[in-house]
């Protein structure tokens, strides 16, 4: 069975959502493609309220945005939603193949705008494998979503954004943090979250790393020390803690594999966490009828996911001819949003990486000629 | 480890009460729970092993990214139970070896 639309939109978190519900909007036919079985992404489980200058979901918490957002894809008739539906691949043909309910499904669009998110990195120490060993995401999961406390002594590694508010929501649910690592003699994340931690009594190691995790079948124990300003571990600084739970929260690396599998040209950003399409100022990758928005096309805040998958949408839309007018104007002021969100000292390393994916690299483009 | 109960922003909405077979074990669980989450509300932290070290591993994505959580469900091998729904009656196994098709 051949399904047709003009857009296809690969990912329902905040990118996707946007996409799907801007190009909708406009009229266009439009399939959303969801591995999960609800719409939503990563948002389902921000408990944390949003800010951000002169946007418009500042002041909100997560889960009413996702909430939002899936109450207008559901009202919009233009929007076919696939829920349990992982895309299998991009072929030279324009089609993408879906595995629905394990069903094969093949999508022809004019279109397609990937939206596939991120996953989270790991951190190298001997026992990093145990049970017990957990990403941020997993953490807010288990918390958030269903509720259930991840474990009773926990240490956080990493304190940028996400360690710090995930730090955060365990105080909330209760749990004993027994502090915060990090390796920078800076704290990355907002201070206002720091200072929420720190009022509460929990120290932020800086300087500091986890050396490794001890236990036989769980986590039992962590062995942090002190950095010398080298990044180099210092003999003798050893402290043992009494946890039973490790959470990392060490950054995101987006998911590329469709966009490397359809052969966009990559390129290596380290700023925006690994590999990323290469593409122009309106989402196109060098494949005509690709797009990218959101996490998978460099990692940032939810806000900026929202506005990319905005702007992808409505380059698609320009370029399929509908609302060209009407989409050019608003365009116009979707990439003055975007810059704004992105300006000062916090949008630095995100300018200094997306002019990384304009020019593109040798490293992200010569990685992957071995699968061609 | 403990379900909560009370939460300053979240309500939690749990469905019905059901019950599950873990390694021939009786475990409790709410419709709507994944399996991973049910297990580990009921202290169930190791769900595979590694199949060269036959090291002990358990959850660590929660979104169906990473794979270190696959067990048996029903007789299939290799099922992401951090994203699978649970099931009353449901029969649930560590796997033994890569699993077969």
């Amino acid at each position: 069975m051949m399904i047709y639309a003009d857009v296809l939109v690969i990912g329902g978190g905040p990118a996707g959502l946007s996409s799907a519900i801007t190009t909708a909007e406009k009229g266009a036919e439009v399939v959303l493609v969801e591995r999960d079985d609800t719409l939503g992404g990563q948002l389902v489980k921000q408990t944390h309220m949003f800010f951000g200058s002169k946007n418009e979901f500042a002041g909100s918490r997560g889960i009413n945005i996702a909430e939002n957002l899936r109450k207008k894809v559901n009202e919009n008739d233009n929007i076919k939603v696939f829920l349990n539906s992982t895309a299998q691949g991009y072929y030279d043909d324009g089609i993408v193949g879906i595995s629905h309910h394990e069903r094969f499904k093949k999508i022809k669009a004019k279109k397609v705008i990937v939206a596939t998110g991120a996953s989270e990195k790991m951190l190298p120490f001997p026992n990093n494998d145990l049970p017990g060993v957990y990403g941020a995401g997993a953490v807010q999961t288990l918390m958030n979503v269903y509720g259930i406390v991840p474990g009773e002594n926990v240490l956080m590694i990493g304190a940028g954004n996400i360690g710090l508010i995930v730090s955060y929501q365990l105080l909330q649910a209760g749990v004993n943090l027994v502090g915060i690592v990090e390796a920078d003699s800076e704290i990355g994340g907002y201070l206002v979250h720091a200072s929420k931690i720190r009022r509460a009594g929990v120290p932020i190691y800086t300087e500091h790393t986890i050396q490794e995790a001890k236990g036989k079948s769980n986590v039992e124990k962590a062995v942090i020390c002190e950095l010398n300003d080298n990044w180099e571990e210092i003999p003798g600084t050893e402290k043992e803690l009494e946890v039973d739970t490790i959470c990392l929260a060490v950054g995101l690396k987006p998911i590329s594999d469709i966009l490397i599998q359809a052969d966009c040209e990559m390129a290596y950003a380290p700023q925006l966490g690994g590999d990323v399409a290469v593409r122009d100022e309106n989402l196109q990758t060098t494949i005509e009828e690709i797009y990218v928005a959101g996490d998978s096309a460099g990692i940032e805040e939810a806000t900026a996911a929202m506005l990319e998958g905005e702007l992808a949408g409505l380059s698609a839309l320009m370029d399929l001819g509908i609302s060209k007018k009407i989409s050019k104007k608003q365009r116009r002021k979707t990439k003055e949003n975007l810059a704004s969100l992105r300006r000062g000292p916090v949008g630095r390393k995100i300018r200094e990486g997306l002019k990384i994916t304009k020019e593109g690299n040798d490293a992200g483009k010569n990685r992957y000629t071995h699968i061609r | 480890m403990k379900r909560l109960k009370k939460h300053p922003v979240l309500d939690f909405e749990r469905g019905k009460k059901i019950s599950f077979k873990y390694n021939g074990k009786k475990i409790k669980a709410y419709k709507g729970e994944t399996i991973a989450a049910a297990l580990h509300a009921a202290g169930v932290k190791k769900l595979k092993h590694s199949s060269r070290l036959n090291r002990p591993r358990g959850l660590f994505c929660a979104i169906g990214n990473c794979s270190s959580c696959l067990m048996e469900v029903n007789g299939i091998p290799n099922v992401k139970t951090c994203v699978t729904k649970v099931k009353k009656g449901m029969t649930v196994k560590e796997q033994e070896g890569n699993g077969d098709l």
